[in-house]
This record gives C-alpha cells, sequence and structure tokens, in this order.
C-alpha cells in the first residue's frame, strides 16, 4: 500500500513537471489539495473584502464616468471572488464553510485592503499599484497545475486588465490637473506604496511554503522576484506621472538591471496581519453584517424554491392519477 | 448562522450563434430560473454570450480518471478514422 | 405645437417654451435614474450573497448609463453649455425633480426589492411607450433603457414572488416594506404641469394609459407571492416638484461632495 502511494504521488509530480494540468476528479495529495483551498479561498476572501475600500467611493466619485467605472470595478472583484469560490468548490470545500473561516478570522486575506481609503486619488492608487502588484501575482496563475484555477485566473486577468489602466488614468488626470489635485496624488503614493510593496508576502527567508508550492507549480515565483519586478515596473512609471516613490534609499543599480530599494517595515506587516491594520476590524465586520443580513434572504429563495418544486410535483402526481 | 447553502449550478454559455455552449464555471442559486439569471449577471457581462445552460452541478456525472486508459487510449491507433490517413494523388480535386 | 405620433422631430424645431418643458423634464428623468441608480450602488460590497451583489450592481449601471444619456440630452437642449456632470453634481436639492420612491433609503433587502419593484412596474411599462415618442432622442433612449427594464422588472418580480411566498419571516418584512413604500408609488403616474403639458403635445406618453398594463402586472405578481395588493392610500408625492423627503440631503451630500469641494476641476 505504501509503495502503491508513493507511485502515485510520483506520477502526479510528473505530471506537474511535464506542465499538465491537474483536474478535479484527478487524484491529489491532501496537502495539494489543503494548499490549493486555503490559497484558492484566500484570495477570494481578498477579492470579496476588496470591495470594501473602494465601493467607500462609489457614492463620492467625482463625475458620472467615474462613477460608472468604478462601481463595474468593484463589481468585477464580486465576479471574481465568485470565479475563485467556484474553483476551491471543485476541491470539495463549500462555500459555506470558506466564509465561515472568513468571518470567524481563521482565513486569512490580503492584507491591503486594511487601509483606509482616504482620498479619491486612493482610487487611482489602488487600481494603479494595488491592481498591478495583483496582476504581477496572477498573470503566472493562469498557468497553475490546478485546471479550474488556471481557468478562473484566465478569466480574471483579461477582465483586470482594465483595473490597472482605469487607475493609471485617474493618477494621469490628476497629476496633469491642478495642483492640489497632484498633491492629492502624491499624498496618496505615500500611504500606499510600502503596503503595496507588502502584498508579495513575507521575504523568502520567511516564507517557509514557497518551496513545496513552486515545486506544485500553484506558485511560480518568489515573494522577493515578484517585489523587484514591481519596482522595476513601477518606478519609471510614478516618473512619468512626476510622482515621488516614498523611498530615500531608492537607486538604480546597473549590475543587477534593477532599482535597489529600502526595506519594508516587516513589524507593520505582522502587525496588520495579526488584525492590529486600521480596518480589519471594520471590514470583517462589514462581510459579517452583510451575511448575516442576508441569511434571511437566501433562507427565503429555498424555501420558495422547496414550495415551487413540491406543488410542481403534487400536480404531476394529480396529472397521472 | 446556518449552513443552508443555495445549490450550485454548472453556466454553459453559448458565445455566439454557431458555437456550441461551453462550460464556463459555476454559481450558486435557490432554482434554475434565478441561476440562469444569475449566469446571465455573472459570466455574460463583457457580451460574452447570447445563450445559456444551467445544470445543477449534482446532475453531472462524469467519466472517473481512472478509467481514462481504458477509456480514452483504445482511438490512439485507429489513425485510419482520420483523412490525413489517405493518400490522394495530387491530380485529385474536392476531395 | 401639436405633434401626432407619425412625425420625428430634433430640437431644433422645438418653440423655446416647448423646448424648455423638455429640457425639465429629461431632467426629471435623468434625475430619477441617477438617484436610484445611487441608492442601488450603495449596496455593492454588501448584498445579501455575492450573485445578488452583481445582479444589483447591473442594474445601477443600467440606470447610470441611462442617467448619462438623458443628461447629455438635457444639457444639449438647454443649449447653455453645461455638461451632464454639471447637472448631476451642481444642483441644488429643491432643483432634483426625482420622485420620492427612488430616494428612499435601501432599508433591508425587502425595502430595496419593494422599491425597485415599484419603479420597475413603471419604469417598463412607461419606457415602451416612450419608444414611440416623435422626440426621436427620447426614443432612441426609451430603446436601449426598455430592454434593461425588462430585465430589471424581471429579477424585482421574481424577488417580489420569492419574499411573499418564501418564509414567514420573509413574508413579514416585504409587507412590512410594502406598508411604508407603497404610498410612493402613485407620484409615478401623476403628471405634473410638465409631463401634462408635454402630454398634450404627445410628445411623452399619457400616464393614464400606461396604468392598466402596471396595475395587470402587479396583481398577478402579488397573487403569485401570494401578498394581498395595498389598498388604497394616501399618496405622498412632492419630489417631481422639487419637494424631496429629507433623505435626498443626504444623498447629495456624498455625491456632490467632490464637485463642490474642488470647483470646476476635471476629473
Amino acid at each position: 500500500m505504501e509503495t502503491l502511494e508513493l507511485t502515485q504521488e510520483e506520477q502526479f509530480q510528473a505530471r506537474i513537471d511535464a506542465d499538465m494540468r491537474i483536474e478535479p476528479k484527478d487524484w491529489m495529495p491532501d496537502a495539494y489539495r489543503k494548499t490549493l483551498i486555503r490559497q484558492i479561498s484566500q484570495h477570494a476572501h481578498s477579492e470579496l473584502v476588496g470591495m470594501l475600500p473602494e465601493g467607500n467611493w462609489i457614492t463620492r466619485a467625482p463625475s458620472l464616468k467615474r462613477k460608472s467605472i468604478l462601481l463595474s470595478k468593484v463589481q468585477d472583484e464580486a465576479g471574481h471572488g465568485l470565479y475563485l469560490y467556484s474553483a476551491a468548490e471543485t476541491l470539495g470545500a463549500s462555500r459555506d464553510q470558506m466564509l465561515a473561516d472568513l468571518h470567524s478570522g481563521k482565513a486569512k486575506y490580503s492584507s491591503i485592503f486594511n487601509y483606509p481609503t482616504l482620498s479619491w486619488a486612493d482610487m487611482g492608487t489602488v487600481g494603479w499599484l494595488v491592481d498591478g502588484a495583483a496582476i504581477l501575482n496572477q498573470v503566472p496563475l493562469c498557468r497553475t497545475s490546478y485546471g479550474p484555477y488556471a481557468r478562473a485566473m484566465v478569466r480574471v486577468c483579461k477582465e483586470e486588465s482594465f483595473h490597472q489602466r482605469q487607475g493609471f488614468e485617474i493618477m494621469q488626470t490628476l497629476c496633469e490637473g491642478a495642483p492640489e489635485q497632484k498633491a492629492m496624488a502624491q499624498e496618496a503614493l505615500n500611504r500606499w506604496w510600502w503596503p503595496t510593496l507588502m502584498m508579495f508576502g513575507p521575504k523568502d527567508a520567511d516564507s517557509p511554503n514557497t518551496e513545496q508550492s513552486m515545486k506544485w507549480r500553484i506558485k511560480r515565483f518568489t515573494n522577493d522576484e515578484l517585489r523587484q519586478k514591481f519596482v522595476d515596473m513601477m518606478v519609471p512609471q510614478a516618473e512619468f506621472l512626476g510622482l515621488t516613490v516614498p523611498d530615500p534609499n531608492l537607486k538604480w543599480n546597473e549590475a543587477k538591471n534593477g532599482y535597489d530599494f529600502g526595506e519594508v517595515d516587516w513589524e507593520e506587516f505582522w502587525n496588520v496581519v495579526k488584525g492590529n491594520g486600521m480596518c480589519n476590524k471594520d471590514r470583517l465586520g462589514a462581510r459579517v453584517k452583510a451575511h448575516e443580513e442576508g441569511a434571511w434572504v437566501r433562507e427565503a429563495a429555498l424555501a420558495h424554491a422547496a414550495k415551487r418544486k413540491q406543488r410542481a410535483e403534487q400536480e404531476a402526481v394529480q396529472q397521472v392519477a | 448562522m446556518t449552513q443552508h447553502e443555495w445549490p450550485l449550478w454548472e453556466v454553459f454559455i453559448r458565445s455566439k450563434q454557431g458555437l456550441d455552449h461551453k462550460h464556463v464555471g459555476s454559481l450558486h442559486a435557490a432554482d434554475a430560473a434565478m441561476a440562469i439569471q444569475n449566469a446571465r449577471d455573472v459570466y455574460t457581462r463583457r457580451m460574452e454570450g447570447i445563450s445559456i445552460w444551467v445544470v445543477e452541478s449534482k446532475h453531472v456525472h462524469a467519466s472517473n480518471p481512472d478509467d481514462a486508459a481504458a477509456f480514452f487510449d483504445p482511438a490512439n491507433d485507429k489513425v485510419y478514422r482520420h483523412p490525413t490517413f489517405y493518400e490522394v494523388p495530387d491530380s485529385i480535386k474536392h476531395m | 405645437m401639436q405633434v401626432t405620433p407619425s412625425e420625428t422631430v430634433s430640437l431644433a424645431k422645438y418653440t423655446p417654451e416647448v423646448r424648455q418643458q423638455l429640457f425639465r423634464y429629461v431632467l426629471q428623468l435623468a434625475d430619477t435614474s441617477l438617484i436610484l441608480g445611487h441608492r442601488l450602488s450603495e449596496w455593492c460590497g454588501h448584498g445579501p450573497i455575492l450573485e445578488q451583489d452583481l445582479a444589483m450592481a447591473n442594474i445601477a449601471l443600467d440606470l447610470l448609463g441611462e442617467t448619462r444619456s438623458l443628461y447629455q440630452y438635457a444639457a444639449e437642449l438647454e443649449g447653455q453649455g453645461r455638461t451632464e456632470d454639471d447637472l448631476a453634481f451642481l444642483r441644488l436639492a429643491t432643483e432634483y425633480q426625482n420622485p420620492l420612491l427612488v430616494e428612499q433609503p435601501n432599508g433591508d433587502f425587502a425595502d430595496t426589492v419593494v422599491r425597485q419593484f415599484l419603479f420597475d412596474n413603471f419604469h417598463y411599462h412607461f419606457l415602451q411607450q416612450l419608444q414611440t415618442s416623435p422626440d426621436e432622442r427620447l426614443a432612441a433612449i426609451a430603446e436601449k433603457a426598455w430592454k434593461e427594464a425588462a430585465y430589471h422588472l424581471k429579477w424585482s418580480s421574481e424577488w417580489m414572488i420569492r419574499l411573499g411566498d418564501g418564509t414567514e419571516e420573509s413574508r413579514q418584512r416585504v409587507e412590512k416594506a410594502l406598508a411604508n413604500l407603497w404610498r410612493y408609488s402613485g407620484e409615478l403616474t401623476t403628471p405634473t404641469a410638465t409631463e401634462q403639458a408635454l402630454q398634450s403635445l404627445n410628445l411623452i406618453p399619457d400616464y393614464a394609459a400606461l396604468l392598466p398594463a402596471m396595475q395587470a402586472h402587479v396583481a398577478k405578481v402579488f397573487e403569485e407571492a401570494t401578498l394581498p395588493v395595498p389598498a388604497e392610500t394616501y399618496m405622498q408625492k412632492g419630489g417631481k416638484a422639487g419637494r424631496h423627503t429629507e433623505h435626498l440631503g443626504y444623498i447629495l451630500a456624498e455625491l456632490q461632495y467632490m464637485q463642490r469641494t474642488y470647483p470646476g476641476l476635471k476629473w
């Protein structure tokens, strides 16, 4: 039995090494299933909670055009959450259980959403920086080893591409606008730059699961690799906008063909992860409230569907009789 | 808190006239009418479809991956089922 | 000027007086879609289930799209160089002409569904007729919006039925919502002086003619929902004349915040 199990696992790994996809009914190691459920549901939760900081500005958007764009963007995030919950459900997790884990604090979501959105420029910054960081994480996942996850990510990435652009467009409009608009943009960048760098997770040395996840191809680059890529990508864009990246240690390094940059405040990072961010309680509170206040609605729909079904069955019986 | 979840439905979308319905994902809905509407709201926000099928996930029966070899490998050596197996003289047209 | 339905007219042909009336009226339609879209957008991220969060955002987006077409047309009718955003964001509360119904708070999901159902039932039947308006711009806007409204009405009708014929709790909640919101439904079909003037020119539908179809739909949905159709009640009105409930001021405080704080800037 022992040897058979080993063979299965070896076969499984061989398929992954050959870049073949794993599909829901295929055999997979328990740890792979568990890690995936954790990763995908965490990602889904991030989309769901991520609706809140931007949703915060829908009613205050400064023009009808911006209002429509922002609403459709936040709605997309609901869609992305849904695609991802669906992918996790193919692994045997129920959405109810995943939500219960989110609500109890057992499951995590991206810490970035525990920061407040304080000005309209935050809508630009979140789209440009935060979605930019998310895309770097997500594009490689379109080729991840688990089929339903990869397919969900293809859909997410396709839709996500407008998100970053609309964010950049907001920033560009601000930076080309009045002095107080430019100041608003800079102030937002100052607040969001470091938390965005934290989105890639702890340093590789402090990320013990990375190696196994890379082997399973459910993660395709390390945290530090992605962070470096992000800085290299974003600094020229900030320069284009005429904004200053708030890092005195930021410097081009010709030898590594990339930027050197300062150290992330890891104490802040772990604090926010532990629940001590400014908005952790509010964000989770809002999700729990929506879920609890929606319970009677979900119950009513089920009760009505059951009544309908019963009536249809009764009619069928009467027709036979 | 109730554990009473809306059933899961699989969604199939025809992206344009003349093409097959293709599986696009799943969602939760209390009944079939709602599942179709939810599918419209979730999966066709960017003109991805012109027709929707939904089927409750529990009604989908799937082949077992363990049978994959027995099911699908035998078709491997039936090359004569494919037109390229046959050599047709160059002078023969429209075949 | 008497216009028969077979002719189409474009704004160049209107007398200044009709043009002014039409401007006022198109603003009223735009305000209505704006305020209801605004209310629905407040649900985004807080819906009872993810799938319905998406559904409500879709309805809000449809309404916002209709809003923009209408304000753009209104701006042209006015001809003073104001933009859609000037009209949407920079007027006084008393200048907004949306009916009272659409500014009522979201409340619980039953309140939102009832508000939506009452509005959709009017909106759908109204737009159906507006498509034949001799005003070609209004007819074109109506043609697009009517298809959207058909979906909205389907959504809100089905939820009325689910909530009415669901659980004891959902039934109580929907009855409570009806008891509160029904009194705002009459304003939708009670014409103002401006509306009467435009109706007499056959530029917009006669609301009385919409009532039989609207009532028939209510009867059908309420029967399936096992809900009694509310008895005749005193109908509140005033929104279309710029006299609002207390809720509108708070909507505008958020809606206008950016435009008022940073006058004259581009976003």
